[in-house]
């Protein structure tokens, strides 16, 4: 992957398998750390799968025998010498935890997350994210729920609706990054 | 500023807007492979090089979904469209320019784009 901000989409269509209805993305960054925690209440996995996920080749599909997506964003994130970690539980759901030491040169840039973000949420109108960035003491969250409290019966991927979201989110960041 | 208080004044403009959007069921599909051979491979651009043209153009019949590997890892970023009553047609290694190619001539115009599919591709 070019940028972390992909993985967390590959992340994500875990959760969205999984049958999460609510997903919740965090990027937080700190001086010389970024971290990216992504929480679902999907169906979880027993203790026997979380360690089997990590190795890439355990996959629950069924089109090829190979499932990189975990073992990629871990080795990302070890390879600056930051950490991974998943903890699952069945029936209730899985929080996968990287976090990346920004200042190593194996670090990958974090990329657009906004875009991420952007088109998870166009194109699964029907799931409620939560994102929740934060850069230094800044930060700011986006919960679709309080969205579709307002809009009603109009989706989140009505052209107007997206349009409205693509902008708040940059200028939301903008803001973090002082403006 | 973007405020909530904005998007409220959109639901009330986009609410006004929608008077008949019957026959949702024979709208086409378009679904991006988004797993993370096709993520790797620059689906994302794509993606968003699909709603952003659909956007632009006005399209709203037309739903762009993402899904899951199917097995042909070597042509992602792969993009299939479903048409109601026709045959599905298989786009592979596609870029964001290709997929405005394929809204304006296949989704608009009717027209395939054949040097993209798939078939055109293992000849």
């Amino acid at each position: 992957m070019r940028e972390l901000s992909l993985n967390v989409m590959d992340i994500v269509q875990n959760s969205i398998s999984a049958g999460a209805t609510v997903i919740k993305i965090s990027v937080l960054e700190e001086e010389q750390k970024l971290t990216i925690v992504v929480t679902d209440n999907g169906k979880g996995m027993s203790k026997e799968q979380v360690c089997k996920v990590i190795d890439p080749f355990f996959t629950t599909r069924t089109t090829r025998k190979v499932g990189m997506g975990i073992p990629l964003f871990k080795m990302e994130a070890e390879m600056t010498g930051g950490s991974f970690e998943i903890e699952s539980d069945l029936n209730k759901g899985t929080k996968v935890t990287a976090t990346f030491i920004t200042t190593h040169l194996d670090m990958l840039p974090l990329g657009d997350i906004n875009a991420t973000v952007w088109l998870l949420i166009t194109c699964n109108p029907d799931l409620d994210f939560i994102f929740y960035r934060k850069i230094g003491p800044l930060d700011f969250t986006l919960n679709t729920k309080e969205l579709k409290d307002i809009l009603g019966e109009i989706p989140l991927n009505a052209p107007d609706v997206s349009q409205w979201l693509k902008d708040y989110l940059t200028e939301q960041t903008a803001l973090l990054h002082g403006g | 500023m973007k405020s909530l208080a904005e998007l409220q004044a959109i639901r009330d403009k986009v609410r006004a807007q929608v008077s008949v959007r019957e026959g949702q069921e024979d709208r086409i599909r378009i679904l991006v492979g988004m797993a993370t051979c096709g993520i790797a491979a620059g689906a994302r651009p794509v993606l968003t090089a699909f709603i952003d043209e659909l956007e632009k153009r006005g399209i709203t019949n037309v739903q762009v979904t993402q899904t899951g590997c199917i097995g042909i890892c070597q042509f992602e970023p792969v993009v299939e469209v479903v048409t109601p009553g026709k045959d599905k047609v298989t786009y592979v290694k596609m870029t964001p320019e290709m997929a405005v190619r394929v809204v304006n001539d296949h989704i608009v115009n009717g027209n395939v784009v054949q040097e993209f599919t798939i078939g055109a591709h293992t000849k």
